[in-house]
């Protein structure tokens, strides 16, 4: 036996304990912001919040089930799906990256639309979801905004959409530009028949998202310390050669900007948004009669 | 003025021209036949080059510090050009520019970005690259025309908005996302002419028009391809690669039915002659205004909103 090997069988026996302490990744979660490690039932009820008010990126379903009456969302045009129209193709073409983002998150693109209760309340809702694709916008997020959109327009009940979106998809050039001007033509319309919209900007809404439909609410609401920017704090550092301050472009600083209206806890969402579009829309009466 | 890269073996046989032109005038030596040979072998060169740009070599000519610009472009095309300025809530933004004027029998707005030409005036301008107010600038003189019964002109030449601290913090990304939204609401024509670059939401940001023309050689992208290089290959000198992929040339985006009409710029490119260039925008304005004047007000605001609600490629299954 060679002094190497020695020094090999040493490297193992390491390894075996390690996996051997390793915890269950489906029982704990660490907390990127306190580092705590959570029990992940606890998490799980607590709304994926940490006691230390860090705010879990969660799935669409999550947010659903989270946000509205059980059992009461029904989704709309689930049958969209994306095109590799460009051949695009990076370190991996458009086409894997779709196929892979598909199998992974169980939806054909980013985002989900379709009509929910809230608090009894009918409402139109679109919620993104951060894991298919950095949430970015490509046709099928711009086509089915505009639909949710339309939607609003014809049954006058108020639009809900929560943002999670790193910005447009540079897979599809300069269509998915055109996205935003599209999404953001039909929220025009919407506001011709005065039916409230309040966006909801979670971690992190980014890019053409947040220059586009994101920005646009009458009431724009954020969750605490989500990642609200045009330009990424990368890009910014680059560009100014300095480092940027702690907090910078998070929701508390947006708020103190006068870009939202409110941050609102994820415990404290539902409340906050049944009483508002209560509040606002001027159809339900004439709906309900 | 330096050649551009690919130029070069051309801008190096011109030398060889004048030197000769200047050897002959010297020694008293007709050397008129070679002179002219040269000189057809150089106006054939050009034709090569020019007809067989990549478009990494476009966005070198789209980005070229003579391109024709906002400023110049409103002077040569308009009677009585008046400048306007200020968003009356911050300050105003030298990045986008702005005025009225008349066009043939037309009383027009006129709104774009300005990059600046010499050093100086690019960092007064910031390299055309605009904070929110320029922006809000830029919707306060669409309202304005509005009011007034007065079409609108946008033309585009933008790296893309700045991505800055102050830029962030007075709502950059509220400011385009507004623009976009009130421009579908516009009851004049509006008309964009990407005559440079077209960068991003930056550019959209004035560009939300009822029908969009191209120079030649403008480029229009979702992300310019040194920014779409580094993120998505993590390698910046991809970015001729990216160019290819993101098809973001005049071509390409008349081919994607975004944009309605190439203009044709002269051999070389229009950075050589402001004034064919200028003609030709003010002959193909005058003719989509005769056009869109015809229609009603909330024909134009259909027409507008109809192109931009028909942007996308997906599929479906059509409805049993």
């Amino acid at each position: 036996m060679s002094i190497l090997d020695w020094f090999n069988k040493n490297k193992l026996k390491k390894t075996d304990q390690a996996s051997r302490l390793d915890i269950p990744g489906d029982l704990w979660m660490k907390c990127p912001s306190c580092n705590d490690t959570l029990y992940l039932k606890d998490l799980e009820q607590n709304k994926k919040v940490c006691h230390c008010n860090y705010h879990f990126r969660i799935s669409p379903e999550e947010r659903i089930a989270m946000h509205f009456d059980n059992g009461s969302f029904e989704e709309i045009e689930p049958q969209i799906e994306a095109i590799d129209f460009l051949k695009f193709k990076d370190t991996q073409s458009y086409e894997i990256r779709l196929k892979k983002a598909k199998e992974k998150t169980k939806h054909a693109d980013a985002i989900l639309i379709g009509t929910a209760k809230l608090n009894h309340l009918p409402v139109n809702i679109g919620v993104m979801d951060f894991s298919f694709m950095g949430g970015s916008m490509g046709s099928v997020v711009g086509e089915k905004i505009t639909r949710i959109i339309e939607n609003a327009i014809d049954n006058k009940f108020p639009l809900i959409i929560f943002t999670s979106s790193g910005g447009a998809r540079m897979q599809e050039g300069i269509m998915s530009l055109m996205q935003m001007a599209k999404t953001s033509a039909a929220l025009q319309k919407l506001a011709d028949v005065h039916v409230p919209y309040i966006s909801v900007l979670c971690d992190p809404t980014t890019g053409g998202t947040s220059a586009s439909f994101a920005m646009l609410g009458d009431i724009n609401i954020a969750e605490p310390g989500a990642l609200i920017s045009f330009a990424g704090p990368r890009v910014i550092e680059q560009t100014i050669r300095q480092k940027l301050p702690k907090g910078f472009q998070r929701s508390e600083f947006l708020l103190e900007k006068g870009m939202l209206d409110m941050v609102v806890k994820r415990q404290n969402m539902k409340d906050t948004l049944s009483s508002l579009v209560k509040t606002l829309n001027p159809h339900y009466e004439r709906v309900a009669k | 003025m330096k050649p551009l890269e690919f130029e070069k073996p051309l801008d190096d046989l011109y030398t060889k021209i004048d030197e000769l032109k200047q050897l002959s005038q010297e020694s008293n030596i007709d050397l008129s036949t070679d002179i002219t040979a040269i000189e057809k072998r150089a106006e054939k060169m050009k034709e090569d080059i020019y007809s067989s740009l990549t478009p990494a070599q476009i966005i070198q000519i789209a980005r070229h510090p003579n391109r024709p610009n906002t400023l110049s472009l409103a002077q040569l095309l308009c009677e009585e050009f008046t400048e306007l300025k200020g968003d009356r809530c911050f300050r105003d933004d030298p990045s986008i520019v702005g005025g009225v004027g008349k066009l043939g029998p037309h009383r027009v707005m006129i709104i774009g970005h300005q990059k600046g030409a010499d050093t100086k005036e690019k960092i007064k301008r910031n390299f055309g690259m605009p904070h929110p107010e320029g922006y809000r600038k830029g919707l306060r003189l669409m309202k304005m025309a509005d009011k007034f019964d007065m079409p609108i002109i946008t033309f585009i030449d933008t790296p893309g908005a700045y991505p800055g601290k102050e830029a962030e913090e007075r709502g950059q990304a509220e400011a385009i996302a507004r623009n976009l939204k009130e421009m579908i609401g516009i009851n004049v024509p509006i008309l964009t002419v990407v005559i440079g670059e077209g960068g991003s939401g930056g550019a959209l940001g004035i560009a939300v028009a009822n029908r969009i023309l191209m120079l030649e050689y403008a480029v229009y992208s979702v992300i310019s391809p040194e920014g779409c290089a580094s993120i998505l290959f993590r390698d910046a000198s991809r970015a001729e690669y990216a160019a290819e992929k993101l098809k973001m040339t005049a071509n390409d985006i008349v081919e994607l039915g975004i944009a309605d009409k190439i203009l044709k710029e002269p051999l070389g490119g229009a950075h050589n002659e402001w004034g064919a260039i200028a003609t030709s925008i003010k002959n193909a304005l005058l003719e989509e205004l005769d056009d869109l004047l015809k229609l009603s007000k909330e024909e134009i605001k259909n027409q507008r909103y109809n192109k931009f609600r028909s942007f996308g490629k997906f599929k479906e299954p059509k409805p049993a």
